[in-house]
């Protein structure tokens, strides 16, 4: 328990950066990975390929192949970086939008075929349809999806520990390799920051599951 | 292909679609060629370094390393699949003081980063990285297959349960009987895709030093040469991606298969979205 109290301000730094980490890339993640479910449902061929074989080799992607790309093999190839969170924020956020462009995707399928009949035949083209009728329908069924992604991109922040980045994995190692008597105490002070973080976002996405529920 | 999302295209829709897609295809081939030429600039593509995979240690490596990650995979999904039924079982007991604390202990192993789990018992128990990895695995897998099985479950019609015990069997008897089976065939394609997520991440074993496929590949670079690490590296990747889509495929075809069945009368599942498996 010393450990961790001693330690507190090292906790909390991780802890920051852990949250930096997810809310960045969750964010281009989210915009790329609707950008992605778009491509995927719209009438241009091109587009629908691209985003088919995106989403579907990166989902089959290990995370920490991306993060062995990102930061391992980009700067062998000329991509350099000041810092590796760029290249941590690189390979979490492409990873994580191809689970988005899927949540994304099965939202629009679970929006009623009558509700794009019905504005296609009062003469919307497809920009209409998409961002008028279907997409705010389609993202509000998806936010327990959705916000199970992020829990899980909280999660996989974990992996840039390894790769360089000193966030609350990352510093959880440091502190171990330092404290070999007081592993365990060490370690589940890293678990219940992590918590502390996923804990209330599973909270709020069974709360959003259950009003989307009602209201449906 | 048709869509309810936009009309059956005119002629002209057709020449926008068809020039869309013509210019979406130069920018896509576009920016690969880029990558390419780069790739190319760092020599990567030059025949001495895609020559090493004429040997065959390097495969023997290689075939290690794979069978490594397999052999995690396969023992923790094993192990994940029985401890998450019996979980699911304790998670929707009827009595309290079973049923609150199970709750809590899947709210806690299901937050967790698989890796700092494996970390903890890499340092904390001082165990071989296989045992690290393959408990990492189980302990947050098996939290996974109860909320999933428990979800599948749930979506059973209540008259199920209450004929089962109605027809005089013990709770346990209808959970088993007459609920799991269900179920289980029920979630079978969430299960299998999460058997994917387990394969995938497996390869967090490189970060706590265990030899799966990502390790032979760092083991590799650093012996042979750093100028053969991309193509090492390339195919590895190519090798883990081939098989996570081969088990993804396995799930959607059961879930094709599936829904047929489910046509010719059974009760539609209810998809549970929020149990849907994430990265």
């Amino acid at each position: 328990m010393d450990v961790i109290l001693e330690n507190l301000p090292l906790y909390w730094n991780g802890f920051l950066r852990t949250l930096f980490l997810s809310a960045v890339s969750g964010v281009i993640a989210l915009v790329l990975g609707t950008l992605l479910a778009a491509a995927r449902v719209s009438p241009v061929a091109a587009l629908r390929g691209f985003s088919m074989v995106y989403v579907e080799v990166l989902r089959n992607t290990p995370l920490t192949i991306a993060f062995f790309f990102a930061a391992i093999v980009l700067p062998r190839l000329g991509v350099t970086f000041e810092q590796f969170e760029v290249a941590a924020i690189i390979a979490l956020s492409t990873y994580t939008a191809a689970f988005i462009a899927e949540a994304v995707r099965s939202g629009v399928n679970s929006v009623p075929v009558g509700q794009a009949e019905a504005a296609r035949s009062i003469g919307m083209n497809f920009g209409q349809v998409l961002n008028l009728i279907i997409l705010p329908q389609a993202l509000r069924t998806v936010v327990p999806p959705l916000i199970n992604i992020l829990i899980a991109l909280v999660k996989n922040s974990s992996v840039a520990g390894a790769f360089f980045v000193l966030e609350l994995f990352g510093y959880g190692r440091q502190l171990a390799n330092a404290n070999g008597d007081a592993v365990i105490p060490v370690l589940l002070g890293v678990a219940f920051f992590y918590l502390l973080l996923t804990v209330p976002l599973g909270i709020l996405a069974s709360t959003v599951e259950r009003k989307v529920a009602i209201a449906r | 292909m048709t869509s309810v999302l936009y009309d059956v295209p005119g002629p002209k829709a057709r020449r926008i679609s068809l020039i869309g897609s013509i210019v979406g295809s130069v920018l896509i081939l576009g920016l690969l060629a880029w990558i390419i030429m780069t790739f190319a600039q760092q020599g990567i593509f030059e025949g001495r370094r895609w020559a090493i995979f004429t040997r065959a240690d390097v495969w023997t490596l290689m075939g290690n390393g794979l069978s490594a990650t397999l052999s995690a995979a396969a023992l923790a999904a094993v192990i994940a699949f029985p401890l998450g039924l019996l979980l699911c079982l304790l998670r929707i007991s009827d009595a309290a003081f079973i049923r609150i604390p199970v709750r809590v202990l899947l709210e806690f192993l299901r937050g967790m980063p698989v890796v700092l789990m494996m970390l903890f018992i890499l340092l904390g128990f001082g165990t071989s990285p296989f045992i690290a990895v393959v408990t990492g695995l189980v302990l947050y897998n098996s939290a996974v297959f109860a909320e999933i099985i428990r979800a599948g479950i749930q979506s059973l019609p209540k008259g199920q349960r209450e004929a089962g015990l109605a027809i005089g069997l013990t709770s346990f008897k209808s959970r088993m009987l007459i609920e799991l089976p269900q179920a289980i065939r029920r979630m079978m394609p969430s299960l299998v895709a999460q058997m994917v997520v387990l394969l995938k991440d497996t390869s967090l074993g490189y970060i706590v030093a265990y030899g799966e496929l990502l390790r032979a590949v760092q083991v590799m670079a650093d012996f042979l040469g750093t100028q053969f690490l991309f193509p090492i590296f390339f195919v590895a990747a190519a090798i883990y991606i081939a098989i996570n889509i081969l088990v993804s495929r396995i799930a959607v075809w059961i879930e094709r298969r599936g829904s047929k069945k489910a046509a010719g009368g059974v009760a539609k599942a209810e998809p549970e979205k929020a149990n849907a498996p994430v990265p």
